[in-house]
């Protein structure tokens, strides 16, 4: 939903950053409103999974230029779990397992980490199962998985189902979900995504990171911008998407190849 | 291994520790009970063994001056306080003199051993898996004055908990246990012993599991920074039994484990879990071994340690399979969180491995928190210590589960972890 006069949730100016010695992102400029649903679409190696890494405080990442305001406020500058509690939320590629803690547990206190971060009281064991209980229903997963381990020995569907519902109890106002569609066969897929276009409303906004189509099939973006050698090359509304779906990424490849070879227009 | 060793003593190895060995063996010498030939010659090994030094290969990383250090004397324990017993328990309190079985009626299943039929079995599973001539096990014969011996018969639904507390007491706390399942047998049995003082638990456990008997055991030790623990648990398997000890031990100045297992004829089941911590200027120390004297067993080996200030945590797990035991499958994993710079592990498998058609696979991690797990956790709004400690308890956890139910009341987390298992 575009709302131009919707307040900015997230600025992203001129954005650079390395791994180790290898710079990623070579500046990414991204304006995200409340109501938005923005996907940023790339081949492997594009920098997107960065972004989303650099934006939730991945410590293998050194931010070397550029700016991230978050309500207004600078986000670079926070610990990754103070944008978390501020409600920034990372949906994780590839979720981490976590042997030997409860899922339970681990949702608990990450919700009430954020509740702290909303000024809201802590929830106890009990209050807390109700909600638990309530937020399964958005990912329609079997609350047997809350006394297991975090992800530890989840399929591949069943850790993004965990991850949306870890979404469900945040309630984060910018969700950036990195390739939450991959490893996903087309039930598990229509499911997560149900809970994102769920939880997606007038005062949050979410961004996905995407490299097929078909996630798009069934959450609209009202962006698409495509992103390629750490930058974002072009935007555009949802037909963007369609047309990398027909065309594929080689007028990426193209129009990049012409950006290098006339630098001085770039920027 | 001990008492093989052909080094002599040096005049300094020698002096002090073997007038600590002569005062606590003048302390303990004496007395008319069923222990006391047992206990003379023991005594007299001990004599003549010399104190395990760092140039034994089996105390290379285990220093035991803390355990010199300690009185040599016999301790009396005072009676501490226990958390209620749990439905489904019968609880013995071991204090190294009174008789634990007095005034408790046993559940159907368990009888105690005494009389000719007591010596002649106390240790025939020392025999058997080798540990009679162990120096900790030689200590424990030449004090201990008293011996709870239970034979189990068919299926015993009762827990059995043996628990102690050396307290804040200076001395030794012998522990002589023995257990005879009959064939068929199954029974759970859960060890907790703890201490508050500069003492040393000594426990000898030798259990013998007949033809398809089950022993579901669990030994919980969470010591004290100036106690001392030295543990050897043998276990003689028929076959088609089935062997399952989950043990953890930490926080003592000197803990050492040595569980000793022997598939007399092969074709039985052995699991063994462990968690062992060090911290401060602790040492925690596994030395495990596993025998297949027959064809066609199993072992299920994890092993996990956490050291963190100065602490030291040793592990060496030897299994040997010889010519006979064809079709072994044995497993074993050492898995350790190094949590200070100053912290030191020390791990090491030891197969020994004659027989061709066998699996046998072992490895072992050393790492520090993984960073994509505290990332994980940091991005869901849980601060770097908090997330830290979850995945501390996390890594703790997946041994401490496994003991039996009635650990629970005695904390196993917070035992051992202190605030940090809150």
């Amino acid at each position: 939903m575009i709302r131009p006069d919707a307040p900015v949730l997230l600025e992203i100016r001129d954005l650079t950053a390395r791994v180790e010695d290898q710079p990623i992102l070579k500046g990414v400029s991204l304006t995200i409103r409340a109501g938005e649903i923005h996907a940023v679409m790339g081949r492997n190696g594009s920098g997107k999974s960065t972004l989303s890494k650099v934006l939730a405080g991945h410590p293998a990442y050194t931010v070397t230029g550029g700016s991230v305001h978050y309500r207004g406020e600078d986000l670079l500058g926070l610990e990754p779990e103070l944008r978390a509690r501020a409600g920034l939320f990372l949906g994780f590629q590839y979720p981490v397992e976590i042997p030997g803690v409860s899922n339970l547990e681990f949702l608990r206190v990450a919700t009430n980490a954020r509740r702290a971060g909303k000024g809201e009281e802590e929830l106890d064991t009990f209050a807390f199962e109700d909600l638990v209980r309530e937020r399964l229903l958005v990912v329609q997963m079997d609350p047997a998985f809350l006394e297991r381990s975090v992800n530890e020995g989840f399929s591949g569907g069943e850790k993004k189902r965990n991850e949306i519902l870890q979404m469900a109890l945040l309630e984060p106002l910018v969700a950036v979900l990195d390739e939450t569609d991959s490893g996903l066969d087309i039930d598990a897929l229509r499911i997560v995504a149900g809970g994102v276009n769920h939880l997606a409303g007038p005062d949050n906004a979410t961004l996905l990171i995407t490299h097929y189509q078909r996630l798009l099939d069934v959450i609209t973006p009202d962006y698409v911008h495509v992103m390629a050698a750490g930058r974002i090359l072009r935007t555009g509304g949802k037909e963007l998407a369609l047309e990398l779906e027909e065309r594929g990424y080689d007028w990426v490849d193209a129009e990049l190849a012409a950006l290098e070879r006339t630098p001085a227009e770039v920027g | 291994m001990v008492a093989a060793s052909l080094s002599t003593p040096t005049a300094a190895a020698g002096a002090a520790p073997g007038g600590w060995i002569a005062a606590l063996l003048a302390e303990a010498s004496g007395g008319a009970d069923a222990l006391a030939a047992s206990r003379e010659r023991a005594a007299q090994a001990l004599a003549q063994t010399p104190l395990p030094s760092r140039r034994d290969e089996a105390w290379r990383f285990t220093d035991l001056a803390p355990l010199t250090a300690l009185t040599p004397t016999l301790l009396s324990p005072a009676a501490a306080a226990q958390p209620p017993v749990a439905d489904g328990s019968l609880r013995l309190v071991l204090d190294g003199q009174s008789d634990p079985l007095a005034g408790i009626t046993l559940p159907a299943g368990l009888e105690p051993i005494s009389g000719d039929e007591l010596d002649a079995t106390l240790g025939q599973v020392l025999a058997a898996t080798g540990s009679a001539a162990l120096w900790p096990v030689l200590l424990n014969g030449a004090t201990a004055r008293a011996v709870l011996a239970l034979r189990v018969r068919g299926t015993v639904a009762t827990t059995l908990e043996l628990v102690s507390d050396a307290g804040d007491g200076e001395g030794i706390l012998p522990l002589r246990l023995l257990l005879v399942l009959e064939p068929g047998a199954s029974v759970e049995v859960l060890q907790v012993h703890r201490s508050s003082g500069a003492n040393l638990t000594s426990l000898v456990l030798e259990a013998r599991l007949g033809e398809g008997a089950e022993l579901r055991h669990g030994l919980l030790a969470p010591g004290a920074e100036t106690g001392c623990l030295l543990a050897t648990v043998a276990v003689e398997q028929a076959t088609g039994s089935r062997y399952s000890g989950v043990s953890a031990h930490g926080g003592w100045a000197l803990g050492r484990l040595e569980p000793r297992l022997v598939q007399r004829e092969g074709a039985a089941h052995s699991a063994l879990k462990a968690l062992q911590l060090a911290d401060g200027r602790q040492i925690s120390d596994t030395h495990s071994q596993m025998v297949f004297a027959g064809p066609d067993g199993r072992l299920e080996q994890l092993h996990k340690a956490v050291a963190d200030g100065q602490g030291r945590s040793v592990f060496n797990g030897a299994v040997q399979v010889p010519r006979l035991a064809q079709r072994t499958d044995a497993a074993q994993l050492s898995r350790n969180l190094l949590l200070s710079d100053r912290a030191r592990i020390d791990t090491k498998p030891e197969l020994e491995i004659v027989a061709d058609d066998v699996r046998c696979a072992h490895g072992a991690t050393v790492s520090r928190l993984q960073q994509d797990e505290l990332f994980y956790l940091q991005s869901r709004g849980i601060a770097a210590d908090q997330a830290a400690r979850l995945l501390l308890r996390g890594f703790c956890e997946e041994v401490l589960q496994a003991l039996p139910a009635a650990a629970v009341a005695w904390q196993p987390l917070v035992s051992l972890l202190g605030k940090e298992g809150r």
